[in-house]
């Protein structure tokens, strides 16, 4: 299927665009306020908020019997909500540290939904599909109607983030010092919390309870290789996950038996990678690239080095010395050829007779450069 | 009773038993979101297996499934030495993509998707992906009892065996790597028994449930006691209590066995969390209010005692005058002194107060600590 | 005025319960008389250096205008007029060409200058600062010295938890030893002897001091 093709079916074929949409809103909203999230090293929260909206949902099918998605997010929510407080309590209250607060939270909560999920689905009128699809992740379920209350509530969240943008700054960074200032911080962190919720919750439509705590996590990370700058992180962050949400639901289009959520994740593990490789100045690869380099540089200069202190030996620059010799000066055997190789290349030793190297006058300049820079400065 | 239901308690026990021995270790080490991720990952070993040896029963899935949790646990750490992101989201990033490869797997070459995510998560039906037939209630078989029995006894031996290096390496690595015992080692050997504990139960009752059980009654053992041995012990007997209330309460009501296992550890926790002795929030607030009021007498009676013999005296131990000095209000000057009255501390006449001998001996007491 | 006191004897719980972070179980703070609520904006607070991730992502300008964010009030967001009473705090600590620089390349002593910054900007009267010379090279001792003693030229209170019983006479005109209690409050020349460094510190300190006192007076 041509690029062309695509897009065509991007815009007018009602099911890609319905999922395409819904996946690119879940990517800007998850990816945004996750930053936050991971900032304050709660990357996890993703999937306990997942897991602890399970009963949630469950109650408010049972108090509503409705199958409506702004029920199921409300109850979501809520649960969502109340299962955070908890965590937070937990570790506020006890010595039980964050990950075990988490766990414990997430897993009992869904064992819960579990049960209540089980009771409902021996009442005649419960049609699982409905609540399961929700739960699981069944993006090519997805409706108009749910992408608008995804986006409306979606961009809720985004625009009190806007707003409060130096309060959850100050949060995340010092919130003591914030305290100082005169902010009730604990005010600001619910309220964080709370639209965290709301976003992850309007995402588990489409790619699940398992696999929203990506969307949550990789966005934010990938966005952090690329910028020191917390504005630039979270536009990124939020670019980042509609990237990945447009591309996994279009992929999973084309392709037999491709889940949409998954695929989603994938593509969003696919950029974080990318960007721990490639971004400038954090990208392992530069790294790696750098470390090469360094080590060469050092090996080359070692070498000149060595062939100076030759040449003072012999009073006579221009001596050319067999190359075993300058082997044996240097306390690593290999790459002494290479170096050598490399040095005449640039014009800074000559090849006199087969195997016999002398510096040129270039070459000399040049050690002596190299031999003073490493003295001792006092 | 019958004998399945036996049947079905004997394993709910060995399991809770098998899970909470490495899962002290979780709690303590910080990791215990390992342990979630791992049974979420391990579906990719036990799909991959599966499609090697075209075999649920094969030991095989075992042996693949640890391999991935081991997997696991490894990217995880390479993530974290780049330290490019912190360690909370390394693990948040490995097993989604892990488990989203396994789940494509399942979904491109081993059936209906709608069918095998609900599995994976539900748990009971585990392996209904891979065709086998499952009637709610009797997915679990005695072979799940000797398995877990099993693992029980690999992780029971495992901690008795290197109780002094797990103890060492959980509390201080430097000191244990120092002393030639390896923290990585250890480390890997934990996670390795989390693997295998996690398929294991994975099989007869779901990755949620494991993660309950690993947690849950260890985090409740290390509110009600400060040692090792003790916490091990604690948390095998709470979650045995938990998965025994949680399989008869699925009996009554007929929902979901796993998922009860996990809501009544969980109210176990939740008890302990609010009635532990020392550490429970009733008995924290019990002890706020009580420092409070004793830290109150203990002012007025310092205050009486260096005021006594001057000569502002007159104004200075007056009732009145405690609301200005100590910025009490009057209701609760007057609880203060009511108090300190019935100890026999202080007492009041007219509205002046003075210091009894016993008083004066707390005074003396306080000043000179 | 300098708090000094062992390991453990409460300084920064003292600090923190002044400033509102610690809830006290009994007692009032009082600033200038008034409750230390309404007078905020005169207090000024530098933290230790660890308690803040420096790996986040933000510069060291950002970092200092977040003490006019109490100023600022809700949602209002930092504009020129905060940039250039950044800009010029940075410039009081010798710390301007880092000015956008992200705060994980800093070294201990900048970190612990840009801390100051922030806590000048906001034009406090009393400066509260906990264990600011902790693990900062002399140069960066030597500046924030200077910076106070001229904090308190300016008529403004500045009181440090500080750590190093050896500077003590030499930094701070006031001292309070704490252990626990308050053992002793006042003038250094009044209070900082042997008799209460002994109730202090509970007789591990040996009082070496003097002479060198008497020579820096002659």
């Amino acid at each position: 299927m041509g690029l062309g093709e695509i897009l065509h079916n991007l815009v007018f074929d009602y099911t890609l665009r319905t999922v395409a949409l819904g996946s690119g809103v879940l990517g800007v909203v998850s990816g945004a306020l996750g930053a936050f999230a991971v900032l304050r090293r709660q990357s996890l929260l993703g999937d306990s908020v997942s897991h602890t909206a399970l009963p949630g949902i469950a109650i408010a099918f049972l108090l509503t019997g409705a199958k409506s998605p702004l029920v199921m997010i409300i109850g979501a929510a809520v649960a969502g909500w109340a299962g955070t407080l908890l965590v937070m309590g937990i570790i506020k209250t006890t010595r039980i540290k964050s990950d075990s607060a988490l766990g414990l939270v997430l897993s009992v909560f869904f064992g819960f939904g579990l049960v209540l999920l089980t009771f409902i689905q021996k009442m005649p009128n419960a049609r699982q599909s409905g609540l399961e699809t929700f739960l699981f992740g069944q993006a090519t379920a997805l409706m108009e109607r749910d992408v608008i209350v995804m986006a409306v509530l979606g961009a809720l969240a985004v625009i009190t983030m806007l707003i409060l943008w130096k309060e959850f700054k100050i949060l995340s960074f010092d919130p003591e010092y914030g305290v100082t200032q005169g902010f009730p911080m604990r005010t600001v962190e619910v309220i964080l919390t709370t639209v965290l919720v709301i976003a992850i919750v309007v995402g588990l439509q489409t790619v699940g309870v398992v696999l929203m705590s990506a969307m949550v996590v990789a966005p934010a990370a990938a966005a952090r290789q690329w910028t020191d700058r917390l504005g630039l992180m979270i536009f990124l962050a939020a670019l980042f996950g509609a990237i990945a949400g447009i591309s996994g639901a279009v992929i999973s289009s084309l392709t037999l038996r491709l889940p949409t959520g998954p695929t989603i994740v994938l593509c969003i593990s696919a950029i974080v990678l990318v960007s721990m490789m490639l971004a400038p100045n954090r990208g392992l690869f530069w790294n790696w690239i750098r470390r090469w380099y360094n080590r060469r540089l050092l090996t080359l200069n070692a070498v000149l080095a060595d062939m100076y202190e030759l040449a003072k030996v012999h009073d006579d620059p221009s001596h050319a010395h067999p190359a075993a010799t300058i082997e044996a000066m240097s306390y690593r055997t290999g790459g002494v050829r290479r170096s050598l190789d490399a040095l005449e290349e640039s014009g800074l030793v000559q090849r006199s007779r087969m195997d016999e190297w002398a510096l040129t006058p270039k070459g000399m300049a040049e050690a002596e450069k190299v031999i003073k820079s490493m003295e001792v400065k006092t | 009773m019958t004998s399945a239901q036996i049947e079905i308690q004997l394993v709910a026990v060995v399991v809770a038993a098998a899970c909470a021995l490495p899962g002290v270790f979780l709690v303590l080490r910080r990791t215990a979101m390992m342990s979630d991720a791992i049974s979420h990952a391990i579906l990719l070993g036990i799909v991959i297996a599966f499609f090697i040896t075209e075999d649920l029963a094969s030991p095989f899935l075992v042996v693949a499934a640890t391999l991935t949790g081991v997997l696991t646990v490894s990217l995880v750490e390479l993530i974290n030495k780049t330290r490019l992101v912190k360690e909370d989201a390394a693990i948040g990033l490995v097993f989604p993509a892990l488990f989203s490869i396994g789940v494509i797997l399942i979904s491109r070459y081993a059936g209906d998707v709608h069918l095998d995510t609900d599995a994976v998560l539900l748990g009971e039906l585990a392996f209904a992906p891979f065709n086998r037939l499952v009637v709610f209630g009797y997915d679990i078989g005695p072979r799940a009892f000797y398995l877990m029995g099993g693992i029980f006894l690999i992780n029971l031996v495992f901690i008795i065996l290197f109780f002094k290096e797990l103890k060492l390496a959980t509390f201080d690595a430097g000191l244990a790597a120092a002393l030639g015992f390896s923290p990585w080692l250890i480390h890997y050997a934990l996670m390795s028994l989390v693997s295998v504990t996690a398929v294991g139960a994975f099989d007869a009752v779901g990755s949620i449930l494991v993660v309950a059980l690993m947690i849950a009654p260890p985090a409740a053992a290390y509110l009600l006691t400060d040692r090792l041995s003790y916490m091990l012990v604690l948390s095998g007997l709470i979650g045995i209590v938990g998965a025994l209330c949680g399989y008869w309460l699925a009996h009554f009501l007929d929902v979901s066995i796993a998922g009860s296992m996990a809501t009544m550890v969980g109210v176990l926790f939740g008890a302990v969390f609010l009635m532990a002795p020392n550490r429970g929030i009733v008995a924290i607030a019990r002890r706020k209010i009580r420092q409070k009021w004793e830290f109150a007498q203990h002012m007025l009676v310092i205050h009486l005692f260096t005021h006594e013999d001057l000569p502002e005296a007159v104004t200075e131990c007056r009732f009145e005058h405690l609301d200005e000095h100590m910025r009490w209000d009057e209701s609760f000057s007057h609880r203060v002194v009511d108090r300190a009255e019935k100890q026999g501390f202080v007492k009041c006449r007219d509205g002046f107060l003075n210091l009894t001998e016993k008083g004066r001996g707390l005074a003396r007491g306080i000043i000179v600590k | 005025m300098a708090i000094v006191g062992p390991n453990g004897a409460g300084k920064t719980t003292l600090l923190k319960s002044i400033l509102g972070l610690i809830k006290p179980a009994a007692g009032q703070v009082l600033i200038y008389g008034r409750p230390y609520e309404e007078q905020r904006h005169t207090v000024g607070y530098v933290p230790q250096r660890g308690s803040v991730d420096w790996d986040f992502p933000t510069s060291v300008l950002d970092v200092v205008m977040m003490g006019r964010y109490g100023a600022l009030g809700w949602i209002r967001r930092p504009g020129k007029k905060e940039r250039l009473v950044a800009m010029e705090a940075l410039r009081k600590v010798s710390m301007d060409n880092y000015a956008h620089r992200q705060i994980s390349q800093l070294s201990g002593g900048q970190q612990q200058r840009v801390f100051l910054a922030r806590a000048l900007v906001q034009d406090a009267s009393i400066y509260f600062m906990d264990e600011p010379f902790q693990g900062v090279d002399a140069k960066t001792e030597r500046a924030i010295i200077s910076l106070l003693k001229e904090l308190r030229s300016a008529g403004k209170t500045v009181v440090v938890v500080h750590h190093d019983l050896q500077t003590v006479p030499e930094y701070f005109d006031w001292v309070t030893l704490l252990n626990v209690r308050s053992i002793a409050s006042g003038p250094v020349d009044d209070v900082f002897n042997e008799d209460n460094l002994r109730l202090a510190y509970g007789g591990l300190v040996a009082f070496k001091s003097h002479e060198h006192r008497e020579q820096v007076k002659n």
